[in-house]
């Protein structure tokens, strides 16, 4: 027996080991939801069985998961629920009493076209209810990226670059609203499509994408900070949930 | 008939407002424990001192109430505070809407839109008001319903006309490039790194005998990264049906799957190559975000294929996938809106298109008469932002800052 062979069964006795016990005192439930998080974690030695079963065990349950969340979350009260309330009434008794919304025959008439996909010879039909979904939410996000972003961005950058209040010069704030100013004009440069970035142009470009990746760089740090909490919350579900080793 | 009864409610209500002190000579004071009416009178002034007033909130689709009343400068001591009621009938049932501290003397009622809602404020509707003021010795002080105070709905939200003017403008901006592009008109777009690699990584594929991957995010169809990568999905896919290699679209929404399998299809289409075409290469695996992450990681470390494309909506999981994909030896092309995703891609893509550049890319592949109008109405949208931005700038160091009033906008 190789020393690579006696290892691999050394571990795997104490892992079923450990799992007996912690069956015994912690439960079958926080057992297996231990044992999938070892599994999962396992992909970053390299693919394994035990990580493929989780993979699959995970995208399975979670698909079906979220099918039975799509029906019954949304098709139920806000379809069903609302072309004919006394339907749902044994389900969710507070919908009962609601007046029919008879407009609802329109969200279930472009849903009955999206089915139409299944069908070869009537698949087609299936994109006038794309095309509505697609269009109308392409419109509505106009006019809110026209808002948030666009003219909110203009009316929050018109700053003095000369800071000044009752105390007289603020050095702090004049450099703080330059700096605003400065990155907004040259990451708006780099943004311009319609130009080469050569000469004076490329200059504020260059400028641009160096404000970008100051951005970029501490939005890194912080976004990993955040994940971060996650390996922790994990590692607090090992260690303390499921072997009791944190008190 | 009913409109000189309203104005006599109007002068009535006026009289209230200016003469509290013949009112609290005249009127007994309504006072009320918590539920029952209270014999005991806590301070000044009787009910009908209160003085209520009520206007219809303009911009709005008639659900906004202001509500004022009046008390005693004296009184407000003795006080901790207000709270306000509404009915749809003086003799109705009231129904407590919330509360005012003591130095308040008007409050906002924001009703809801919907019917069911038991805060429904339907538009055109008269409502009346009570205040009841809370003595500090726990007897509270009931005024009479003041009212009727109607709502009145708007078809213009004046406050949002910088909006306006700029859906209007970038409109003619739009449908004048597109006429431009349309007619032959040369409109330069600047290369893209990025997109530049696209034919290179296809063709690394190729050469390798390995397939490609296109991740289209885990966004909607509604997410305009969505939309924007599905056109340069129709570009890859015609590129893969020409060099006849393998093309794998996992899908994290079963919409997006729907359009996506129709845009590949009509991609192999284009190449000549229909007989090509199966919908198995554009699937659904899960709409769980960690779930699609762990599939999509496993057809990585299983097919092996030799360029990945992260192009759309991305949260959490662009690293994961990216860093599997760097593991593997792909080349990887990224793009995002995300911004707190872009960082990720940076650090572990061959090259990544950053925020709008997802957008240009489209219509710098498919070089389509509507997208590159559209890239050039943004440019031009652009321009004139930084004009308005050093005008802005000037102009609130002279001290104007009637400008930038000009352009915000107030909801």
């Amino acid at each position: 027996m190789t020393t690579k062979r006696l290892t691999g069964h050394i571990v795997l006795g104490v892992v079923l080991l450990v799992c007996t016990l912690s069956i015994v005192v912690k439960g079958l439930l926080v057992t297996v939801g231990a044992l999938l998080t070892l599994f999962i974690f396992s992909f970053l030695y390299k693919d394994n069985p035990y990580y493929k079963f989780a993979e699959h065990l995970f995208v399975g349950v979670s698909a079906a998961y979220w099918m039975c969340m799509g029906f019954w979350g949304t098709m139920v009260p806000n379809l069903f629920g609302k072309l004919y309330p006394p339907m749902v009434g044994s389900v969710i008794p507070a919908l009962k009493d609601n007046p029919p919304e008879p407009f609802m025959v329109i969200p279930l008439f472009l849903g009955v076209l999206l089915l139409l996909r299944l069908s070869s010879k009537a698949g087609w039909i299936s994109r006038w209810a794309l095309a509505f979904i697609v269009g109308t939410t392409a419109g509505l996000n106009l006019v809110r990226y026209l808002r948030s972003d666009f003219i909110a961005q203009i009316s929050s950058t018109m700053i003095p670059l000369y800071a000044s209040g009752a105390a007289g010069f603020n050095l702090g704030e004049t450099i703080s609203n330059s700096v605003i100013f400065l990155g907004v004009m040259s990451g708006l440069i780099y943004f311009f499509f319609s130009k080469e970035h050569k000469g004076v142009f490329g200059t504020g470009a260059r400028t641009g994408i160096i404000v970008l990746m100051v951005t970029f760089g501490a939005s890194f740090g912080y976004t990993v900070m955040a994940r971060i909490s996650l390996l922790v919350g994990r590692m607090q579900f090992l260690f303390d949930d499921w072997l009791g080793l944190i008190r | 008939m009913r409109h000189l009864l309203r104005l006599f409610l109007i002068l009535l209500l006026a009289f209230v407002v200016d003469g509290q002190s013949v009112y609290s000579q005249e009127s007994d004071p309504v006072t009320s424990t918590a539920d029952s009416v209270a014999t005991e009178p806590v301070t000044p002034p009787p009910a009908s001192a209160f003085g209520l007033a009520g206007e219809d909130m303009p911009n709005d689709n008639g659900h906004k109430l202001r509500v004022k009343w009046q008390y005693p400068a004296e009184a407000v001591g003795d006080i901790t505070g207000f709270e306000i009621w509404r009915a749809t009938s003086p003799t109705g049932e009231f129904r407590m809407l919330g509360q005012a501290p003591n130095d308040y003397f008007e409050y906002l009622d924001i009703g809801n839109k919907e019917t069911p809602a038991p805060d429904f404020m339907a538009n055109n509707s008269d409502f009346f008001y009570k205040v009841v003021a809370i003595g500090k010795n726990g007897l509270r002080t009931e005024s009479e319903p003041g009212g009727p105070f109607r709502t009145y709905g708007q078809w213009f939200h004046r406050g949002k006309t910088p909006v306006l003017v700029g859906v209007v403008l970038f409109g003619c901006f739009t449908f004048y490039f597109i006429r431009a592009a349309k007619k032959g008109k040369e409109l330069y777009v600047r290369p893209l790194a990025g997109i530049e690699a696209v034919d290179e990584a296809i063709g690394r594929a190729t050469e390798m005998g390995k397939p490609t991957l296109y991740i289209l995010g885990i966004g909607t169809a509604s997410e305009i990264a969505t939309i924007a990568s599905f056109a340069i999905l129709g570009r890859v896919a015609k590129k893969i049906a020409e060099y006849q290699t393998q093309l794998i679209v996992p899908c994290y929404d079963a919409i997006v799957m729907s359009i996506a399998q129709d845009v590949v299809r009509s991609s192999y289409l284009q190449a000549g190559r229909p007989d090509q075409y199966s919908d198995d290469m554009v699937y659904f695996v899960t709409n769980a975000q960690f779930a699609y992450v762990a599939g999509v990681n496993g057809i990585m470390m299983r097919q092996r294929p030799a360029t990945n494309f992260y192009l759309g909506y991305f949260a959490a999981e662009s690293l994961i996938l990216a860093e599997t994909g760097n593991s593997i030896g792909a080349i990887q092309i990224a793009g995002t809106d995300q911004i707190t995703q872009i960082p990720f891609f940076v650090v572990a893509c061959d090259y990544t298109l950053i925020g709008e550049e997802l957008y240009a890319a489209s219509a710098y592949l498919g070089r389509d008469p509507l997208l590159l109008g559209s890239l050039k109405a943004e440019d031009w949208g652009k321009g004139i932002v930084m004009a308005l931005i050093v005008v802005g700038v000037v102009a609130t160091i002279f001290g104007w800052d009637g400008f930038r009033e000009l352009i915000r906008v107030n909801l």
